[in-house]
């Protein structure tokens, strides 16, 4: 860890009180908030506005609308508004089988879908009390690892972008696309696979699959060296992102930031090493963290996940085990079409399994994920029947972006877009 | 800290059953015992599933459910607070004093579940529309053809 010994991680009680009274935050309503612009006619009283931005600007990844309380061209104040694509998928989620569950959260974080669809599975696998085969288990880190890789990307596409080095954009959906390409060879889809299922996965990996991973792992690196050259070594690009956004590891660890945010303070905390799930512990990878904490940290801690990932991805296509990519128990999983056809038992759990659903004993549990994002957590509470009696997500991204107003307070209207996109937050997700 | 809070194991996961009244000095004490990150406030809704089998005995069952999750990264470990709500009287203490990162999502399950945090800086919608009627999480909100409640939508035709 790079932060000295002895570093306290409280924040203090003074400085929770100017959380409360203080704060970066813009705690009014829209009327409140028209009256804090002041008189637009009168030519003294303009020192204040509110400034809207989005809910539809092309850097506020989304539908992010934030009303900013500006003097000048500071930031004082900052109100993430959010809910745009709220669609009630916790509420949705109540209604489906836990087979069915995957389909629902898969839609939240639409960059990293399979992270919610491992997420809801590893919870009611532990609801359920069963082990998945190991084969299933690798294979779940083989896509998660290359989801992470395509998720990074994009941000490495939007953070260029936003800050207008357009052909990054370019660059970053490219190879992105080339994930989503072999994602699409196995599961079926480019996004919102349903692939991650309670029980293992929902097909064995394809042939020559081997020497698809082997293809990206050749030419994604080189490509990573190219933005490396084209960014990182850039001079407009670094004035732009050094020093703009800076976060405190006690701060972040206030505002239950997670992910790249919580680790680009110097914070060195990652789920996949510090509570290994998975099989993450037989696997050799560093985690990142930064020094200052500001935006650049965070571009550079996602560049070089980028490539930490890809040497995860390495490992396990040494280490993939042969056997069964889902587990055997009749009662979470269907049989194979040809059983069907030789065994009444066979139809039977067939028949149970696709319209009511298996039923999963009474209880309660959380699990959390490393998504590229931060901790992406599944409270699962079950009644004893087929559907999940209350599945909540919680997302990274709902978390993290209580974070934007204290790292725009006192920054510049031009830096408030580098802060957003460095954030990183997917709107599917904070709305869901 | 005090001890009189009865914990259980679920599926070997530390679990705390509270009062509201107790939630606030709970988790206080916790705080001060180094975990410093509220990693997730949410709640359930138990009017469907009044039986339920996970709660100790000396505990009275109520209709909600504030669950709050704490987390210590230095010693990795998690507890999780499940605070009984009565249905009458649906207010907690809010623990944005002691977690500021509680702040949106106290605000979601107030929009959700309609359970107020007494003492929030700003006890609103976060979701759903501020004129929005109801708390779409409770079990009593059925799922189906709900009118759409958003200014300025056409009359049904």
């Amino acid at each position: 860890m790079s932060i000295e010994a002895g570093t306290t991680m409280d924040l203090g009680d003074a400085e929770r009180v100017h959380r409360r009274d203080g704060s970066a935050v813009l705690r009014v309503s829209e009327a409140e908030a028209r009256d804090l612009a002041g008189d637009p006619d009168n030519p003294d009283d303009d020192e204040r506005m509110i400034l809207n931005m989005g809910p539809s600007h092309p850097s506020t990844h989304g539908v992010l609308r934030l009303m900013l309380e500006m003097e000048g061209e500071t930031v004082l104040r900052t109100k993430p508004i959010i809910g745009y694509l709220h669609t009630g998928m916790e509420k949705t989620g109540e209604n489906l089988t836990y087979l069915q569950g995957p389909t629902n959260v898969t839609r939240m974080d639409y960059a990293a879908p399979l992270f919610s669809e491992l997420a809801f599975s590893l919870a009611t696998e532990k609801l359920l009390g069963i082990e998945v085969p190991p084969r299933a288990t690798w294979i779940r880190m083989l896509m998660c690892e290359l989801n992470r890789v395509a998720s990074h990307l994009l941000f490495q596409a939007t953070n260029g972008m936003d800050l207008g080095a357009v052909s990054m954009m370019i660059y970053g959906w490219r190879e992105r696309e080339e994930v989503l390409r072999f994602f699409e060879k196995v599961t079926g889809l480019r996004m919102n696979h349903n692939y991650i299922r309670p029980g293992g996965v929902a097909a064995d990996l394809p042939d020559g699959w081997r020497d698809d991973v082997r293809r990206l792992l050749d030419l994604i690196p080189p490509r990573l060296d190219e933005y490396d050259t084209l960014l990182t070594g850039q001079p407009i690009f670094r004035e732009r992102l050094q020093g703009v956004g800076v976060m405190t590891p006690a701060e972040a660890l206030a505002l239950s930031a997670t992910g790249p945010i919580l680790r680009s303070t110097g914070y060195a905390w990652d789920l996949r090493r510090d509570e290994p799930y998975l099989a993450y512990d037989q696997v050799d990878f560093d985690v990142l963290v930064g020094t200052y904490g500001d935006s650049f940290d965070r571009f550079a801690i996602r560049l070089n996940e980028t490539r930490e990932s890809l040497r995860i991805v390495e490992q396990i296509l040494e280490l993939m085990p042969d056997g069964d990519y889902r587990t055997q128990d009749k009662k979470v999983t269907p049989p194979p079409r040809a059983r069907i056809d030789e065994s009444m038992e066979a139809l039977i759990h067939h028949f149970k399994i696709f319209t009511e659903g298996f039923h999963v004993p009474e209880g309660e549990v959380y699990v959390a994920v490393e998504s590229p994002r931060g901790e992406l957590g599944c409270y699962l509470v079950s009644d004893g029947g087929p559907n999940p009696y209350r599945m909540h997500i919680r997302g990274p991204s709902f978390v993290n972006l209580q974070t934007l107003p204290h790292l725009m307070e006192g920054g510049l209207i031009a830096d408030a877009v580098a802060v957003i996109s460095s954030v990183d937050p997917i709107m599917g997700e904070v709305d869901r | 800290m005090t001890t009189a809070v009865p914990e259980t194991l679920s599926r070997g996961q530390r679990v705390m059953h509270l009062g509201p009244d107790q939630l606030f000095a709970t988790a206080s004490g916790l705080r001060d015992d180094g975990f410093l990150t509220a990693v997730d406030v949410t709640a359930v809704d138990y009017v469907a599933h009044p039986g339920r089998n996970d709660l100790p005995a000396d505990v009275t069952p109520e209709r909600f459910e504030v669950v709050v999750l704490l987390h210590d990264h230095q010693r990795c470990e998690r507890i999780r607070l499940r605070v009984q709500v009565p249905e009458g009287d649906p207010a907690v203490p809010s623990l944005f004093d002691l977690f500021p990162g509680t702040e949106a999502m106290e605000r979601e399950v107030f929009d959700l579940f309609g359970i107020v945090f007494d003492g929030h800086p700003d006890m609103t919608r976060i979701l759903l529309p501020e004129e929005w009627e109801g708390h779409p999480l409770r079990k009593d909100v059925d799922t189906g053809r709900i009118p759409i409640q958003f200014r300025e939508a056409p009359e049904p035709r």
